[in-house]
């Protein structure tokens, strides 16, 4: 069992059935994480890199703790501690990872297209955690797993998407994914930060949120960025969390299967109130778990392509 | 010394000529034109089955020397116009320091003595670029610049281009202007539009170049100036520029190859090389220019040949230099899909890429015949070739046209009698 390519990218190309398989690899790898030994040796002697150009915490954790549960030898660079700082190109950084033998090269880049750029002058896998706003693939993966644990088959279910739009790897990703599995896709937020055209991606656009909320199944919260309101997209942080914050009322008229997402990290009482983050609707801390299942699915049918099924059990 | 081209078909209806012609060059001019010259031992050139036209003159060309010597020098450009086709080129101010004075002129004038190719200097509108106060036009008016432009630093203060455009028209000088509003272009990278959105790309939307094409001409229509519009690339420009033309307004307008043949879809491979401005814009407005190609709406034809280093290109696309090094492919990509296609012929191409470009710059531009100087090109229709950036005279490889398989090339450019370019069986020669 393996993915048919040596780089993860995105969603944009990606089928539904080898979004599936990921899927159903998660499965068996969640089911790991819930042993009293999390651990296996599936990648034992393979390389992972975690390539961070961007402060991440969460994704990072995640990726690191993917790869460790796999027992492959991982490795973090960042900007700030590195020869990246130093001016270093992407190139340069890309041909020392090659020679020093990485089996995956985990990227976070704020550049879109950055992890393709990798890809195509390294020979090691490359999997893509975020490129500026073009792509978030495990993070839209991990979000189509939680609402698929939760409330079953995607088709057919209406997900809605609420915030900054426009900035939005996670949205992106998202929504290709979710239209491959048959979903019934809608945005919403103030016009601003919803980009031109995003229709055509096969989505509904709101700028009425309580309008966008009806007969939805997942709502889906994205972290609104502070300096959005400095760069004159909206026009307060107070108007923001009235128009389109998430807050108890708003979940009361949801009715209770609506499951509630949020890829973190949140703004508390902005973007989201704390009653709806830590209701029993929220599947945020789901969400981180299954990020780790997630993340050694797609290591794991990377890295070990020729690795036999078997080692998993 | 006496060259004469034999056996030529020969294009220049300006000049009455189309069809076959022998044409005797001596010296620096044309000394003769016929249906057939005997050789009284003349050195020959053979043109049977080849092109003659008027070398080209483009007139948008960074020639990045002085301070960028690096991406191209002034030697390096006009090696590339030759090889090109192009036998004048206008050299665009924005190099380090600006020629906003004299001295940044003459140092130009003097490189371009041993170029290849006769070099147009073109002058600063503000100092440094600056858009603040005036470069001191009436001095670079004598000291020999055809036109101003602040290209790639729009002029946003809407007081000092109206004061900018009273104060050149005392000169005669038209302005050059490159359109962007920056405070909507921002930090975009290409244009806005579906494929900004999945490509997750900052854009630019359309209305930062509209807005100033209109603004430009409402200042235009106020102080009489001549207003050239430099690498117009949206249907909205296009609307503005035709009802001002309409209206009686001094307006003028180039497109680029590239925006004539690209658009923002390729932009989803990350390519540094397709990242430009203006950006390529969307399928709509690159057939609609198509159109007014085929229409003869387009003024001018131009390269805006941008080069830049290997450096400057490589890797992420967000931190990547804007431009395109299109010298050596703009007659090659506009002979294959415009010409060889009959969508314009050689006469539209010739007002376009030679005769309009003389008449806005005020320069020698009169074609094949007798006491003219010898510019002119011979053209092989039938050649078929590969861009191939490795084969550039260009410093500047950074062309989103390579690999494309073209038919019909530029083989030999003539500038002032003197052959400074020789492609015959792909020799890819300068010689001056």
């Amino acid at each position: 069992m393996s993915l048919k390519r040596k780089d993860f990218l995105g969603l944009y190309d990606v089928s539904k059935e080898e979004i599936n398989q990921i899927l159903d690899t998660a499965v068996a790898m969640k089911d790991i994480l819930t042993r009293s030994v999390k651990k296996v040796p599936t990648l034992r002697g393979k390389t992972v890199i975690n390539l961070f150009y961007e402060p991440s915490t969460r994704t990072k954790f995640s990726f690191n703790l993917a790869a460790k549960r796999l027992s492959a030898d991982v490795m973090g660079i960042s900007k700030s501690s590195s020869s990246i700082a130093k001016g270093e190109s992407l190139l340069d950084t890309a041909k020392t990872m090659e020679v020093m033998g990485a089996d995956v090269v985990v990227i976070r880049h704020s550049a879109p297209g950055a992890a393709k750029f990798l890809a195509e002058n390294i020979s090691a896998s490359v999997l893509n955690a975020g490129d500026g706003a073009h792509a978030h693939p495990t993070q839209a993966l991990l979000d189509i797993y939680s609402i698929k644990e939760k409330l079953g088959d995607i088709a057919g279910l209406k997900v809605l998407i609420v915030g900054d739009i426009s900035h939005s790897r996670v949205a992106r990703s998202n929504i290709w994914g979710l239209n491959k599995l048959g979903a019934e896709v809608a945005v919403a937020g103030p016009q601003t930060l919803i980009p031109r055209e995003i229709e055509k991606m096969g989505v509904k656009v709101y700028t009425d949120l309580d309008q966008a909320l009806e007969n939805v199944d997942v709502v889906n919260i994205l972290r609104i960025q502070m300096e959005r309101q400095e760069s004159g997209l909206f026009p307060s942080i107070r108007e923001y969390r009235e128009i389109y914050g998430m807050n108890a009322e708003r979940l009361e008229r949801l009715g209770i299967k609506t499951v509630i997402m949020h890829p973190g990290p949140m703004n508390r009482g902005i973007e989201i109130e704390s009653s709806v983050a830590d209701s029993s609707q929220s599947v945020i801390t789901e969400q981180v778990k299954n990020g780790v299942a997630i993340r050694m699915a797609l290591l794991y049918l990377l890295a070990g392509r020729e690795i036999d099924n078997e080692n998993l059990n | 010394m006496k060259t004469l081209i034999k056996n030529g078909k020969v294009y220049d209806s300006k000049n009455g000529l189309t069809g076959k012609y022998d044409i005797l060059i001596e010296g620096n001019k044309i000394f003769e034109i016929n249906k057939e010259i005997e050789n009284q031992g003349y050195e020959v050139i053979d043109a049977e089955n080849k092109i003659i036209i008027p070398g080209l003159i483009d007139m948008h060309t960074h020639l990045r020397e002085p301070g960028y010597e690096e991406k191209e020098t002034v030697k390096t450009g006009c090696e590339a116009a030759a090889a090109g086709g192009f036998s004048a080129v206008a050299a665009m101010p924005n190099t380090k320091p600006i020629a906003d004075n004299p001295a940044v002129v003459e140092h130009l004038k003097l490189k371009s003595e041993q170029a290849a190719v006769r070099v147009y200097p073109i002058g600063s509108i503000t100092q440094d670029s600056k858009g603040k106060v005036l470069s001191e036009i009436g001095t670079l008016s004598n000291t020999g610049v055809k036109a101003l432009s602040d290209d790639g630093n729009p002029v946003m203060n809407s007081e000092i281009m109206r004061r900018a455009m009273e104060y050149a028209s005392a000169f005669e000088l038209p302005i050059i202007d490159h359109c962007e509003d920056e405070n909507l272009s921002q930090d975009g990278v290409m244009h806005e539009g579906y494929y900004s959105t999945i490509f997750g790309l900052k854009g630019i939307p359309a209305a930062a170049e509209e807005i100033m094409v209109a603004r430009d001409i409402v200042l235009a229509e106020m102080t009489g100036i001549h207003l050239h519009i430099a690498h117009l690339s949206t249907e909205g420009s296009l609307n503005l520029v035709k009802e001002a033309k309409a209206r009686g307004v001094n307006v003028s307008f180039e497109v680029t190859p590239h925006h004539l043949l690209l658009t923002d879809k390729i932009v989803g491979e990350y390519n540094p090389d397709t990242k430009v401005h203006p950006p390529l814009r969307s399928k709509r407005d690159k057939n609609i220019l198509v159109e007014a190609l085929k229409d003869g709406e387009i003024d001018v034809l131009a390269t805006d040949h941008a080069p830049h280093t290997f450096e400057d290109k490589l890797g992420e696309f967000d931190y990547a230099a804007f431009g395109i090094s299109g010298l050596e492919t703009a007659l090659g990509l506009i002979y294959h899909n415009f010409i060889k296609t009959e969508i314009i012929d050689w006469d539209d191409l010739l007002r376009m890429y030679y005769y309009k470009p003389g008449e806005i710059l005020k320069i020698e531009s009169e074609g094949l015949k007798p006491g003219a100087r010898a510019d002119l090109l011979i053209f092989n229709p039938e050649r078929e070739w590969t861009i191939d950036k490795n084969n550039f005279k260009s410093k500047g490889k950074n062309t989103p046209f390579a690999g494309q398989k073209l038919s019909g090339k530029n083989e030999l450019t003539f500038v002032g009698g003197k052959l400074v370019y020789d492609d015959r069986g792909g020799k890819n020669e300068i010689l001056y």
